[in-house]
């Protein structure tokens, strides 16, 4: 089971949740959908156990989750193999390099198995981000605005990769793109505030339409942009 | 390379040249030897000047060793531990309002006249930016850094190793640039309070005796032992500093 029992947690003395609960989907990808600052972020860095709860119970283990964040975090004093092969170096297990290097040769990586991080584009890089991710082999992926940081076209191509690749595991993605959330995910949630806290605000938008081809996916996309729309009026 | 190359030899052309100029405008040997007569003192001497610079290197290196290595080890453990930032980031940064030029010679008095004085000397003044270098740059690891170790389970010691040393190594060679270019002030510091061999000593003895040519090769053989230092870091750095890009 992955998600929140009666969560309070609160950022700079603001408070993001009161006894908030949720459980997500395994097995599937979700979309957190929401206004910036609404606390996306916050909500997988809770699941991640990157920052501390006051009260309640994150229903996750934690050697079971993957991150992928906005930036790529590859550390630049290694190559791009060696920051695949993270995950074991970093655990004391022995890398697995042929492994790492058939994930880099699936995100069409082969031939920059040794250059620098730095010597790589920002669409590049996500998909060494994606090989790392892959090869950590855990079952439930966060990944908070993944292609936040690229041009449309990279976007299109590493989402799709991405849906390939990550088909089968739990997958939480926040995003603050419409139609990224109906390409890849089969639940979306909307998070909305209330003004003092923020309680039981995931609304769900249920399945999206799965998008067949690009005109599925605009119609899709439209679909969702008037439920979200929606959703706004009556809640106001 | 070669460019930097060419700039150093146009850089010491110019200098060698207003030298000229100042000796031939009438200023005397004893303030002022030529080129030349600095030239011809270490040809006349040259084992003399190569065992005091020995000793002075030596003297260096150590002082490197001691204070680049404690520096380390307290920057380390500032980072590592609140309660020992919190007893000695105070005590480094007051150890700095004490002017080391006022200890030297109750470092000499204590020590006495050997390698020891000159070395703490010296291992006082670089330990200050290699230990305050790399406590900055061991307490600004960019978080997403960080948080990736954090989510891979990477244990305390993984994480300083793989994670945070490497990340503040860029800070680290700027304060031992730094020290390689103080290392040769704190010995020499401490070979004018009180020695009896070095550099600093034949310095002294030399201006003493009005042999301002002696006196000046061995300001020349100083220069030397820290570009030499200076180069040595440079090299270092360029090896295990990944490029920006």
């Amino acid at each position: 089971m992955l998600g929140f029992e009666e969560v309070s947690f609160s950022w700079s003395d603001q408070r993001l949740l009161q006894d908030f609960s949720l459980i997500f989907a395994e097995g599937k990808t979700t979309a957190i959908l929401g206004a910036s600052g609404i606390g996306k972020s916050s909500l997988l860095q809770l699941l991640a156990g990157l920052r501390p709860i006051e009260r309640g119970r994150i229903l996750v283990e934690r050697s079971q989750i993957a991150w992928m964040g906005q930036q790529d975090q590859l550390y630049p004093w290694l190559s791009v193999v060696d920051n695949v092969l993270l995950p074991s170096t970093l655990t004391g297990q022995s890398p697995d390099r042929r492994h790492a290097e058939y994930l880099l040769e699936k995100v069409g990586l082969a031939h920059r198995l040794s250059v620098k991080p730095h010597q790589l584009s920002g669409g590049m890089r996500q998909r060494v981000a994606l090989a790392r991710t892959l090869y950590s082999d855990r079952p439930v992926i966060l990944m908070d605005e993944p292609f936040a940081m690229l041009d449309a076209m990279t976007k299109l191509r590493l989402q799709t990769l991405t849906g390939k690749l990550l088909k089968g595991k739990t997958v939480i993605m926040v995003t603050h793109d419409p139609a990224e959330a109906c390409r890849l995910a089969e639940e979306i949630l909307l998070l909305h505030s209330s003004p003092l806290a923020v309680t039981a605000l995931a609304a769900p938008l249920g399945k999206p339409p799965r998008p067949a081809d690009d005109l599925g996916l605009l119609t899709a996309q439209a679909a969702l942009l008037t439920r979200l729309e929606a959703y706004e009026i009556s809640s106001e | 390379m070669k460019s930097r190359l060419s700039n150093l030899f146009y850089f010491l052309g110019c200098v060698i040249a207003l030298w000229v100029i100042l000796t031939y405008r009438g200023i005397p040997d004893y303030l002022l030897p030529t080129p030349q007569q600095v030239g011809v003192a270490f040809v006349q001497q040259p084992t003399l000047l190569l065992s005091q610079a020995a000793i002075t290197f030596s003297e260096m290196a150590l002082a490197l060793l001691f204070g680049v290595g404690g520096g380390v080890i307290i920057a380390v453990a500032m980072a590592s531990y609140v309660w020992i930032r919190r007893l000695l980031y105070p005590l480094v940064m007051a150890s700095q309002v004490i002017p080391v030029f006022t200890l030297a010679p109750l470092l000499v008095l204590w020590l006495g006249f050997g390698i020891g004085s000159k070395v703490v000397v010296a291992a006082l003044i670089l330990f200050f930016p290699v230990c305050l270098t790399l406590f900055d740059g061991l307490c600004r690891v960019p978080q997403q850094w960080l948080d990736l170790a954090s989510t891979l389970q990477a244990s305390r010691w993984r994480c300083f190793w793989q994670v945070r040393w490497p990340a503040a190594l860029p800070f680290f060679f700027s304060g031992l640039q730094m020290a390689v270019i103080l290392a040769p002030i704190g010995v020499v510091l401490g070979e004018w309070v009180g020695a009896s061999q070095g550099l600093g000593y034949l310095m002294m003895q030399s201006t003493a005796r009005m042999e301002t040519a002696t006196s000046f090769a061995a300001l020349i053989c100083l220069m030397g032992l820290a570009v030499l230092l200076s180069g040595v870091v440079q090299g270092l750095r360029r090896y295990f500093l990944w490029p920006t890009g």
